[in-house]
């Protein structure tokens, strides 16, 4: 499925803008996403979802539906032959709902069928009897001991506080707030979908599935299926984006459990709104903080409050918590701090893994303290960042120390070095103008703001987790072929692996091997971690390999290896002149290599939230500057000037694709971006209702990549993905108050949060 | 799945398909990727709001997803598969590949027959055309910036050849 050969000829190695070698069957349509896949004799699978965000199961009745021309099949609980539950980090969710369902979409039952529509006709003749009940809906209430417990987990799903410093320290300045984050999707364009092949006999199967992580897929599948992990072959099938959302379960046990009843091949494929039930979404959150500082504007102490909204399941709730909490600082020095965070379990959508991860929730409450601490000490909102921009060397207020590169005050000044876009053209095309085509804002109400967000974000996971990587290159004739369980979502490691290859090896063809749970685990493709956890251990297997190349060619040429060095596509003798290519050198030869690459160990936090819980950092800036039609509460941003840490650039187009890309997600975050719900339903689970920025709504983006190599990571290189979207909300909340001076404690920003 | 299903004709890519054995509801996007093989073009919000399944029906630019199948039967289809044949690339897809318009690539058929669409009516559009034009093609991977600078690639590309 995910074959594919680079036969570039460029040497498109490390540095180079290479090209994605799955781009031109993209751009052709031959690209197989997993939603294009067909089997012979196949039948569609479907799910039944919930209508009740809490309800007590009385019956489900199945007859009707069987009697539906077309269907062969279909499963509720009683048929999940192995665990009934699933989980990445605790197994708190069921296959299916037996006898509660806790959230509305929560899935009860699946059919296969000859065809969609016949599926479609057969949910909706299954019966179930409900008792309705009331949803608990509030995460404060959730908090309370004395609210019910709606799951046999409880409803506190993790609380985490840090203590550290002085706990009664007071700050001549005191400035507070409490923020609002809404409920955001990830929003993919490539809806789930997945295809299940079982073996003869039915005592294995295999899987194409679009998802983040193909082993803890498979784990999952394989204990609710009651099978061992290798009789669940996972292969990744293509993925049309993820941010978060596919690191979770959806359709791949339902899908799995319908092949193996009917012995015959399953497509599963959600429709949007299903999607929009069928996956987590990023916790909406509550933020109260106050920031005591000197009257120059220099941190002395922060207490916060952090509420996360857990929804129905656990998901990651508990990793977004600790991200939250460890974060809440910001980017800046902070010796005393008071801190206590919860994530707590309600009747609304489940939320786990989005792009940012807890860290977003934090930055838009830290960034708007920062404002209201500049304004309170008369500062300019880019002077109280620098003065307390923290640097490698800092403690955190887990006590951790920041190793990594921390140009922060550098982000900050790059940032504002970059120019201001011209004003408002007076003969502005109107599609320039807020409000659009429609020519309903009139110049006199279209006022200029800018605003400033900088942030911090931990890459890789955390809190003892080892999440290695593995990957094997082999060495032919001057061909190197990579295999990996690294899944591409559309990020860019199937473009940097080869340039891995070329720059360690020397060769200029590297062939991809197919991505499937036939070597060890990648880890997930999430947590900016794919560039450093499996660019690591494809360097290192290619590494291998090449000392063992040269171990060959000094048998064979009577030189010390240890004086071989590659230098382009030969092999050359350092201090002689002897050189030979590497075509050459490989030719009647196999070097086979595999590498697992692991990051440093982390720790546990304590009960008052000590320890050295993060294995690296990331920083950025962003400065924000948007139009606001202050009368009608419309907002055009107009450019993002920003400047990352990034460690190295590997690849110049991807990575300024990754932070544009991430930026448009801030964005939708800022002003356009949520899932409203109402007792527990969601309003708008489809694009009609759910926006998402188009083309026009896109801004400027002014990026600067700052290059200070990372010496922890493998390739100097930090993890990119994550930072774009994270400062670039409060950066745009800031600039419309800036344009409005409205208070606005609240994402996404609403027409009528600013003309009421 | 429907005994009384009806049999029709549609043109797609300057071929002729019988249809058989459907079910009269279903869309175009659904015949062309589940029933003539051509999964080039994508499904992702079936509302016409995202672009995914852009294709060319009469000349104009519409979601497939949105127009049921049996009434397409006088009218000429083309899909992504007819932008390019084999290895060779138009200026727009070559583009898109080269100035990193592709990422996840789930919208990217939809945006280049959108393109190619816009450049077959207008061979040197302004940004702001450019914007309008796509302004239906969401794309959640880039944040649009390699696409604009794709395009912009391909008119300068393609205004070089004519010259």
């Amino acid at each position: 499925m995910s074959s594919a050969v680079d036969t570039s000829t460029r040497r498109d190695i490390l540095g180079a803008s290479a090209i994605r070698p799955d781009g031109s069957a993209k751009v052709q349509g031959r690209f197989e996403f997993s939603s294009d896949l067909h089997a012979e004799n196949m039948l569609w699978g479907a799910t039944l979802r919930s209508p009740h965000p809490y309800a007590r199961i009385i019956s489900i009745d199945l007859s009707s539906a069987y009697k539906i021309s077309g269907v062969e099949a279909i499963i509720t609980a009683d048929d999940v032959p192995g665990k009934k539950t699933y989980g990445l980090i605790s197994s708190d969710q069921p296959v299916f709902a037996k006898d509660f369902v806790r959230y509305v979409g929560e899935p009860i039952a699946a059919v296969a069928a000859d065809h969609p529509e016949t599926c479609r006709r057969a949910l909706a003749a299954i019966k179930v009897d409900y008792e309705v009940m009331s949803p608990l809906t509030d995460a404060e209430l959730a908090i309370q001991s004395t609210t019910p417990p709606i799951h046999p987990d409880g409803n506190v799903i993790r609380r985490q506080q840090i203590l550290t410093g002085d706990q009664n320290l007071q700050g001549e300045i005191i400035v507070e707030g409490t923020y609002e984050i809404g409920m955001q999707d990830q929003a993919f364009l490539g809806l789930e979908a997945a295809l299940a092949m079982p073996d003869s006999g039915g005592k294995g199967i295999e899987m194409f599935v679009a998802t983040q992580w193909l082993h803890e897929d498979q784990k999952q599948i394989a204990a609710c299926l009651d099978l061992p992990n290798e009789k669940v072959r996972l292969t990744l099938g293509g993925v049309g984006g993820a941010f978060g959302a596919r690191e979770d379960i959806s359709l791949q046990v339902h899908c799995a459990l319908l092949a193996l009843r009917t012995s015959r091949p399953i497509k599963m494929q959600y429709s949007r709104e299903e999607s929009f039930y069928g996956h987590v979404h990023r916790h909406p959150a509550k933020i109260s903080m106050r920031h005591h500082a000197t009257r120059e504007g220099e941190i002395l102490r922060i207490e916060a409050r952090l509420v996360f909204d857990g929804g129905a399941y656990a998901s990651t709730s508990s990793a977004v918590l600790i991200n939250g909490v460890t974060h809440i600082q910001g980017p800046y020095r902070c010796a005393n701090a008071t801190v206590d965070g919860y994530a707590v379990r309600t009747n609304n959508p489940p939320c786990g893994a989005m792009r940012g991860f807890g860290v977003v929730q934090a930055c838009y409450a830290h960034e708007s303290q920062m404002d209201k601490l500049a304004i309170a000490c008369g500062l300019s909102p880019v002077e109280v960042r620098l003065r307390n921009a923290m640097v490698t060397g800092d403690k955190l207020i887990t006590g951790q120390v920041v190793e990594s590169v921390a140009p922060v005050a550098r982000c900050i000044r790059e940032t504002d070095a970059i120019p201001l876009p011209a004003p408002l053209a007076e003969n502005a095309h109107p599609l320039e103008i807020v409000g659009g085509s429609g020519l309903t804002s009139l110049p006199h109400n279209i006022v200029r703001g800018v605003g400033w967000g900088v942030s911090i974000k931990n890459l890789m996971y955390s809190e003892t987790f080892d999440d290695f990587a593995t990957a094997r290159c082999q060495l032919k004739d001057g061909v190197a072929t990579l295999k990996y369980a690294t899944v591409e979502v559309g990020q860019g490691f199937v473009v940097l692996a080869p340039q891995i290859a070329r720059s360690v090896l020397g060769v200029d063809e590297v062939v991809l091997d197919t991505v499937d749970t036939g070597i060890g685990s990648a880890g997930s493709t999430s947590a900016s971690r794919q560039t450093w956890m499996s660019g690591g251990a494809v360097d290192g297997a290619c590494r291998l390999v090449r000392q063992r190349l040269f171990e060959h060619v000094g048998k064979k040429y009577n030189i010390d290896p240890l004086r071989l060095v590659i230098e382009d596509t030969d092999v050359v003798d350092m201090i002689g002149d002897f050189r030979i290519s590497v075509i050459e050198a490989s030719s009647g030869v196999l070097i086979d290599e595999t590498f697992e690459h692991h990051h440093r160990p982390t720790e546990e936090l304590d009960e008052n939230g000590q320890g050295n819980c993060h294995v690296a950092f990331a920083f950025v800036a962003h400065r924000a500057v948007v139009d606001v039609d202050v009368e009608l509460g419309l907002v055009k941003v107009i450019q993002i000037a920003t400047a990352q840490d990034v460690g190295r650039v590997l690849n110049p187009i991807a990575a300024l694709g990754q932070i544009e890309g991430g930026i448009a997600q801030g964005l939708g975050l800022a002003v356009m971006e949520e899932i409203v719900l109402e007792k527990g339903k969601m309003r708008n689970p489809s694009f009609t209702d759910y926006l998402l920025p188009t083309a026009l709504d896109a801004p400027t983006v002014v990026a600067v990549m700052i290059e200070e190599p990372e010496p922890q990571a493998p390739l100097g290189a930090k993890g990119i993905g994550e930072p774009p979207c994270i400062s670039v909300t409060p950066a745009i909340a800031a600039a419309i108050r800036n344009a409005t001076g409205k208070d606005l404690p609240r994402v996404p920003i609403r027409p009528q949060d600013i003309c009421f | 799945m429907n005994p009384n299903s009806e049999i029709y004709n549609l043109r797609v890519n300057g071929k002729t398909y019988e249809i058989r054995d459907s079910w009269v509801g279903e869309s175009l996007l659904y015949v062309l990727r589940e029933r003539l093989n051509l999964p080039g073009t994508k499904g992702a919000c079936e509302q016409g709001e995202c672009g995914s399944c852009t294709v060319i029906m009469d000349g104009q630019a519409v979601c497939s997803c949105l127009v049921m199948a049996a009434t397409a039967i006088d009218s000429e289809i083309k899909t992504v598969e007819n932008v390019s044949a084999g290895d060779s690339l138009t200026e727009v897809q070559d583009a898109f590949v080269t100035e990193g318009g592709v990422q996840c690539g789930f919208c990217t058929p939809g945006l280049v027959v959108a393109i190619e669409h816009l450049l077959s009516q207008n061979s040197d559009p302004s940004e702001i055309e450019i914007k309008e034009a796509i302004s239906g093609n969401i794309c959640r991977c880039t944040g649009y910036g390699r696409i604009f600078e794709a395009v912009d690639k391909a008119v300068s590309v393609r205004k070089a050849k004519t010259l």
